[in-house]
């Protein structure tokens, strides 16, 4: 199998009081045809590394290869090979989408018709239109198509969904299948862990800079061990005052023992069956489970028995959110 | 499908850019035609005013009145002692007379108008009293074109916008540029970066020309300036302006990541220009110790090759000195920037 992108433990740090290390020790690869997604938090390294790749940014340390070549060595060949879209780039307010475009697309040998690329991102409408007058959604949209104007072999996306709306959303990750299908590698960053889970082949979760776990989004979200999550909450557990004196309710047995249940500690739930791995996270507590059929009737059972009233409970399949929090601890969005 | 050379796209998007940006039209274009007009009426050659002199109203101000015609140029106000003195201080009138056996002449020694009133008034006065002139003159009148102010002020103008047009055009677009990582997306692309400045370069000369052009058929019609110099010459010295202050601009903006810090910058190497380097009034008023310094600067010697040029007919091998100061600034400002410019 043919190796687009290759890179062996890749490092950069930041000039600057302190220095930032932004990714520390990075290993990757790409293989041809795939869409491939770096997915991680604010600051993770995504932007650094990607650059990196990209050829304008130089690492600190750490081997690159692209498309079985080096910057080093056949640098403009290589520009003529791939698409890039940076995060955030504010392109000329002042030219038409057309016009910006053409001139893109000037660069590159083979380079693209602008018309067929207006066609293919839908901006064909706005083609005399200026920069400054399109939505967020179409200058991202425009913002890809300088990417695509180059026919590229590989495909560079920093982020190139967010802000969008759904229906936007789903339009770029069309024109992706579509370059996938012809055989084209991209490349891309997301927040988004749906975006990752339908969009790529294969995923690298990154944290502070390094790769923390790597595979398709099914393996990934089976190394749960438990593809189902179980989310519940139970009344009066985080109420510290609940068990008061005086604060009995007329409709409570006074003085029943079962009234002030000890709190419910996550960890005595490993024991139910079926249940992989357990978490309290805002009030909630968090189950992984292997077969929540199995599981829920264990877990009401256990809670009557010591007392505990249900007063939410939820399941839905395990997202590469949940990989993530179960590796680092931490979500990916910090709101 | 034939493809247009990406260096004739990049000019060509540089032209759009500039031509849809109001206040860029506004500044190169109309502004420096309002200084003109504003200035070159302001400062118009027109005859002397009549000479508004105050007489003392007391016993022998009969002969004072009567030498002091109309005809003459002059215009008399006999008034009371302190009312005299008042006007006087007011600049009502520029010389006041008082009448006795000696005339006495107040005025202010360091007011040219009072100054030229004493003469006046003086040789009026004399002759009226029999004095005669000796010597035989006959006077001819030539008020010459490119004498006037506003022969002075056209070529400074177009030096002015030559320089800021440079520095803005080239040093806040650059910057402007790297904080909207175009540049970082541009070299992103297989794009020649000497295509890229090429093209802004290439289209900085043209708005030069269209500058230069605007502001000499206007001199020519409006003012009647004369222009002496060949349009070859004066065209190869915009030209070289506009590369010496592209290259400036490019140095200002080789580094800078702020928009702020680059319009500091570029006010502080431009403010020593617009005050030293003859735009307004000629160089040669300051003292002859900074003068070196002055004809140093790049603007001196843009201006004053202009000037010479335009008005005087020079041509280039004349000026060669500020041709070299020129190229020097220009030289200097492009290595420098070029080696330490920073794309991302
Ligand atoms: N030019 C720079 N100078 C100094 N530090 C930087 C620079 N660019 C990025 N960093 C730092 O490097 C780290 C990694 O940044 P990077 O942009 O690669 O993250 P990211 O994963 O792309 O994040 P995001 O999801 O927010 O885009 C961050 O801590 C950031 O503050
Ligand atoms: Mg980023």
């Amino acid at each position: 199998m043919d190796i687009a992108i290759r890179c062996r433990d890749l490092r950069k740090v930041y000039d600057g009081k302190p220095p930032v290390e932004a990714v520390r020790g990075l290993d990757l690869e790409v293989r041809s045809g795939e869409c491939f997604g770096l997915l991680g938090p604010n600051g993770a390294g995504k932007t650094t590394t990607v650059e990196i790749l990209e050829g304008i940014l130089d690492p600190t340390g750490g081997e690159v290869e692209v498309l079985g070549l080096r910057w080093s060595g056949d640098h403009a060949g290589l520009r003529e090979r791939i698409g890039v879209s940076l995060q955030e780039t504010r392109l000329s307010e002042k030219l038409t989408v057309e016009e910006t475009l053409e001139l893109f697309g000037s660069f590159y040998r083979k380079g693209r018709p602008a018309a067929a690329v207006m066609e293919e991102v839908g901006l064909t409408e706005k083609r005399r239109a200026w920069v400054m007058k399109l939505s967020g959604g179409q200058r991202q949209r425009l913002a890809v198509a300088c990417a695509l104007v180059g026919d590229p072999d590989l495909l560079f996306l920093d982020e190139p969904t967010t802000g969008l709306d759904p229906q936007s959303r789903r339009s770029l990750w069309d024109i992706i299948r579509d370059l996938r299908r012809r055989g084209r590698t991209t490349l891309l960053t997301t927040h988004y862990m749906d975006e990752a889970e339908r969009l790529c082949d294969r995923v690298a979760v990154v944290d502070h800079g390094k790769v923390i776990a790597l595979g398709t989004p099914a393996e990934l979200i089976a190394s749960l061990r438990g593809e189902h999550v179980v989310e519940f909450a139970v009344n009066g557990d985080a109420g510290a005052g609940a068990g008061a004196p005086g604060d009995s309710g007329g409709g409570s047995i006074a003085g029943a023992p079962a009234a002030t249940p000890a709190p419910l500690d996550p960890q005595s739930l490993l024991g139910v069956s079926s249940v992989k791995s357990a978490r309290a996270e805002s009030g909630s507590i968090l189950l992984t489970v292997d077969e929540p059929h199995v599981a829920i009737p264990a877990l009401l059972e256990r809670l009557g028995r010591e007392g505990h009233s249900l007063s939410r409970l939820t399941t839905r399949h395990a997202s590469l959110e949940d990989v993530f929090v179960a590796l680092t601890g931490r979500h990916l969005r910090d709101e | 499908m034939s493809r247009r050379h990406p260096f004739l796209l990049l000019v060509l998007a540089r032209m759009r850019e500039l031509m849809r940006e109001p206040e860029v039209v506004f500044w190169v274009f109309i502004f420096p035609i309002l200084l003109a007009v504003g200035l070159g009426i302001a400062f118009r050659n027109k005859p002397p005013d009549e000479i508004v002199v105050g007489v003392v109203d007391t016993a022998g101000s009969g002969p004072i009145l009567a030498a002091l015609t109309p005809a003459g140029g002059f215009a008399v106000e006999a008034v009371s002692a302190p009312e005299a003195a008042k006007r006087l201080r007011l600049g009502k009138v520029s010389l006041v007379v008082v009448p006795g056996a000696r005339y006495e002449y107040r005025y202010d020694p360091t007011r040219p108008d009072s100054v030229l009133a004493r003469q006046k008034v003086h040789d009026a006065l004399q002759r009226a009293a029999g004095r005669a002139d000796p010597i035989e003159v006959t006077e001819t009148l030539i008020t010459e074109p490119g004498a006037r102010y506003i022969d002075f002020l056209i070529p400074g103008l177009l030096g002015m916008n030559i320089m800021s047009g440079g520095m803005w055009g080239v040093g806040f677009l650059l910057v402007d540029m790297r904080t909207r990582k175009l540049l970082k997306r541009l070299i992103a692309t297989p794009m020649r970066r000497s295509d890229f400045l090429g093209a802004i370069m290439t289209s900085r000369i043209l708005l030069v020309l269209a500058e230069m052009v605007l502001l000499l058929v206007f001199g020519r019609v409006i003012f009647h300036l004369v222009i002496q110099g060949s349009l070859w010459t004066i065209t190869l010295l915009a030209i070289l302006g506009a590369f010496v202050f592209a290259g400036l601009g490019l140095l200002v903006a080789s580094r800078t990541a702020r928009i702020e810090t680059a319009s500091g910058l570029m006010n502080l190497v431009m403010l020593p220009m617009f005050v030293f380097s003859g735009i307004f009034f000629s160089s040669d008023r300051f003292p002859a110790a900074v003068r070196p310094f002055v004809k140093a600067l790049p603007l001196t010697a843009l201006n004053d090759a202009l000037r010479a040029a335009i008005l005087e007919g020079a041509d280039l091998p004349s000026q060669i000195g500020r041709i070299l100061v020129m190229l020097a600034w220009g030289v200097l400002a492009f290595v420098v920037a070029l080696r330490i410019f920073r794309w991302n």
